[in-house]
């Protein structure tokens, strides 16, 4: 029994802990403040720049507290799940209290408290109860959702009221919170992200996992068909485009282009412009220029493959081609690597850059080469992502927005009118009040006194 | 004319305003103020009609997209929209002292975006990452959120100032609006904004979920938005379950647009996608 009561003491305390407010501030400014680091460090990189920016104490200590993926880490996941208990309990706490008022069959009014508002207005009118009574339930059930009149001692009454369930905005919006977090924990279990290159004209049936590197098959073979790249005069880059086709149990299914802000996406899985490069080329078309007689060859070769020189100079072979290349400390971009092999044994590696066509003449050789043509290949790089979590957390956007417009610009108004006959004439009393902007609300009934008084 | 010489112009109408807001809050004249209303309003004008100027010269330019690609042009649109909030403000509430501490930030918005040599104010392609219908929905929603912001802002220096009219100081106080006005101002800005805030990092979510593959990323920007979501959420949280208003809500509003600023202006300085401003 003793046990019994304890436990039911500690959920208690438990609720009370996760019902207040304060802890709704202490969470959502830890947030802020903690989520400043991660913007400061950058988060994800290699633990080798790590070590060397921070030192090695701070790389430690950085580490224990994982501040290198901080947002994934489990003081920054306990202070998000603590935030959505917060949010739940807080909201189950209030939401009976709410519930009931708002699914109330008939409304409550109270006059006497209605008597007491400061802001309340009031005139005098000269015509018969009767007939203030018919128009001004009129004009009541014009601006009023529910309206009902009532009869008193002296006169009348009338209470209107709107928005009842405008009360319910807030709670709507701490849904949309925790559908957000509900979205990111679906996706995070059962999405994934990661990337791969297609050359283009290759097909490929897997892609690389960015978070562990490993290797993910799908169910569909994607094959790049085209890749293009154009540039405005400026030099910068204008569009992306790759042309992709998914080809499923060896069968064509869809032939589609993207670019950078149109994927596709086929059975769950987007496909997006993520970046591109150049492949090696295949064929190369080499100018080879005579120092001293000035005549020109024109060779056709590939990579690996050894073209002979004329006059028995010996070969030339193009061995390598890179996407960029550092010859004594500046980038001379894409560069094609070869070696001359001269009869007598000699051999000189030969730099071709891309960019920089006359680049062999400061070796002064008797022999000057250049690369006049070659086949310009690209491959496309795509980013590969599943978000299941992606429909919960859209609707989440939803229910915020419009759970934030109902609860900031909504609000449940109630109105009085009271009519008493003094004599000969009637005292007419208007007075309202609001949940929310109450300022506005005297504005309204100060309004809406007046349209009564020009009845 | 050119779109950028109009919003050079408009640049000193608004410093104009400025000054003859803040006369006629220190002289008490009717007449500065109601020139300063006039001079406003003939810069938003001016504004609005330089940003149209400028789409229209993109399309003469065969690059046509809306003026909002850039920090020149954000800038550019964030004062324009400072203006016309505060212009419907002052129309609701017929205060102009307001004005004399929303009209400087206007001034130095535009002003940084019209003469800091940081800023290229040449229309530029847009690249491919920015081709989207999202742009729009996106850097409107946003600047709402922010011009809001730095509203509030005003309002809660004006609110600090106007608790010292208690303790008998003030000549410059003596026509402030109450505290509880002020308050309460503060609030509503603070809840329209939030409410764009909110819209403008939904609809960048989406954009990003179309463009990278990635609704959420923890990009610097995304981040540092979410930081000043966190700090308006606190704000309205305290004040109307906690019943804090005044000077802490003040505070709190201060520190808020402090977060905007370094949403808008420092995330620049750190390495992420956001890298256009």
């Amino acid at each position: 029994m003793k046990k019994k009561n304890e436990s039911a003491i500690f959920f208690s305390r438990l609720w009370k802990f996760f019902a207040s407010i304060r802890l709704t501030v202490v969470l959502l400014l830890s947030l802020a403040v903690t989520s400043i680091i991660g913007t400061l460090i950058p988060q994800n990189q290699s633990p080798a720049d790590y070590f060397h920016n921070y030192g090695e104490f701070f790389y430690n200590f950085f580490s224990a507290l994982n501040i290198f993926d901080m947002y994934h880490s489990w003081w920054f996941q306990v202070l998000l799940l603590m935030l959505t208990i917060n949010v739940i309990v807080c909201s189950l706490n209030r939401l009976s209290t709410t519930w009931k008022m708002v699914f109330i069959k008939i409304p409550r009014f109270n006059v006497s408290k209605f008597r007491k508002l400061s802001n309340k207005e009031e005139f005098t009118s000269n015509r018969p109860l009767e007939d203030l009574r018919n128009k001004y339930k009129q004009a009541a059930s014009k601006k009023y959702g529910y309206y009902r009149a009532e009869q008193t001692d002296k006169g009348f009454c009338i209470f209107a009221e709107k928005g009842r369930w405008t009360r319910l905005g807030v709670y709507t919006v701490h849904l949309s919170v925790i559908l957000l977090l509900l979205g990111g924990l679906i996706g995070s279990i059962f999405g994934f992200e990661g990337f791969v290159n297609i050359s283009e004209g290759e097909t490929v049936n897997s892609i690389r996992l960015r978070k562990t590197g490993q290797t993910h098959n799908l169910d569909f073979e994607i094959r790049c068909d085209d890749f293009s790249v154009s540039f405005y005069e400026t030099g910068a880059p204008k569009e992306f485009r790759s042309t992709l086709s998914i080809i499923e149990d060896g069968k064509f299914v869809l032939k589609e282009d993207i670019i950078v802000n149109d994927p596709l996406r086929y059975k769950g899985i987007n496909l997006f412009q993520a970046n591109y490069g150049m492949l090696p080329p295949e064929e190369i078309t080499l100018n080879i220029m005579s120092r001293e007689t000035g005549m020109v060859y024109k060779k056709k070769t590939k990579i690996g493959q050894p073209v002979e020189l004329s006059e028995g100079v010996g070969t030339f072979v193009v061995k390598d081609y890179r996407n960029s290349f550092n010859y004594k400390g500046i980038n001379l971009d894409e560069t094609f690597i070869g070696v001359l092999n001269r009869k007598d044994g000699n051999s000189i590696n030969i730099m071709l850059p891309l960019n920089f066509v006359s680049f062999d003449n400061m070796r002064k050789g008797d022999l000057i080469f250049s690369v006049a043509d070659y086949d310009n290949r690209y491959y496309t790089g795509l980013q590969v992502t599943c978000d299941p979590g992606v429909l919960v957390v859209y609707s989440g956007f939803a229910v915020m927005i419009i759970g934030c417009f109902v609860t900031f610009f909504m609000s449940h108004q109630r109105l009085c009118i009271e009519v008493i006959k003094i004599g000969s004439k009637t005292k007419v009393m208007v007075a309202g009040t609001a949940n929310k902007n109450k300022l506005g609300m005297q504005t309204i009934v100060k309004n809406f006194s007046q349209n009564l008084a020009k009845l | 004319m050119n779109s950028s010489n109009l919003l050079s112009v408009v640049t000193f109408v608004y410093g104009f305003a400025a000054i003859l807001y803040i006369a006629a809050w220190i002289f008490k004249k009717t007449f500065p103020g109601l020139l300063a209303t006039w001079t406003a309003l003939l810069g938003a004008v001016g504004n609005a009609a330089g940003i149209i100027m400028r789409w229209v010269e993109s399309y003469t330019l065969g690059i046509g997209h809306a003026p909002l690609s850039n920090m020149y042009e954000s800038l550019v649109f964030f004062s324009c929209t400072i203006v016309v909030i505060y212009l419907v403000i002052e129309r609701t509430y017929k205060n102009r002292i307001i004005g004399a501490f929303v009209m400087p930030l206007v001034f130095l918005a535009i002003a940084y975006a019209s003469l800091s040599p940081n800023i290229n104010d040449r229309i530029q392609p847009l690249i491919p990452a920015l081709k989207s219908n999202w742009l729009i929905a996106h850097v409107v929603t946003c600047f709402l959120g922010y011009a809001a912001f730095a509203i509030a802002f005003g309002i809660s220096l004006m609110y600090l100032l106007a608790r010292r009219k208690k303790k008998g100081k003030g000549y410059l106080l003596s026509q402030f609006p109450g505290p509880a006005f002020l308050d309460n101002l503060t609030h509503q800005m603070v809840t329209f904004g939030f409410l764009f805030l909110s819209i403008g990092i939904i609809t960048g979510a989406v954009w990003a979920n179309s463009a990278w593959g990635s609704y959420w990323s923890w990009d610097p920007k995304e981040t540092w938005s979410l930081i000043t979501w966190f700090i308006y959420a606190t704000l309205l949280h305290a004040r109307l379950m906690r019943g804090w208003n005044g000077k802490r809500v003040a505070y709190v509003s201060i520190i808020g647009f402090m977060a905007v600023l370094f949403t808008y202006f420092g995330v620049n300085l750190l390495p992420g996608l956001h890298s256009y401003g």
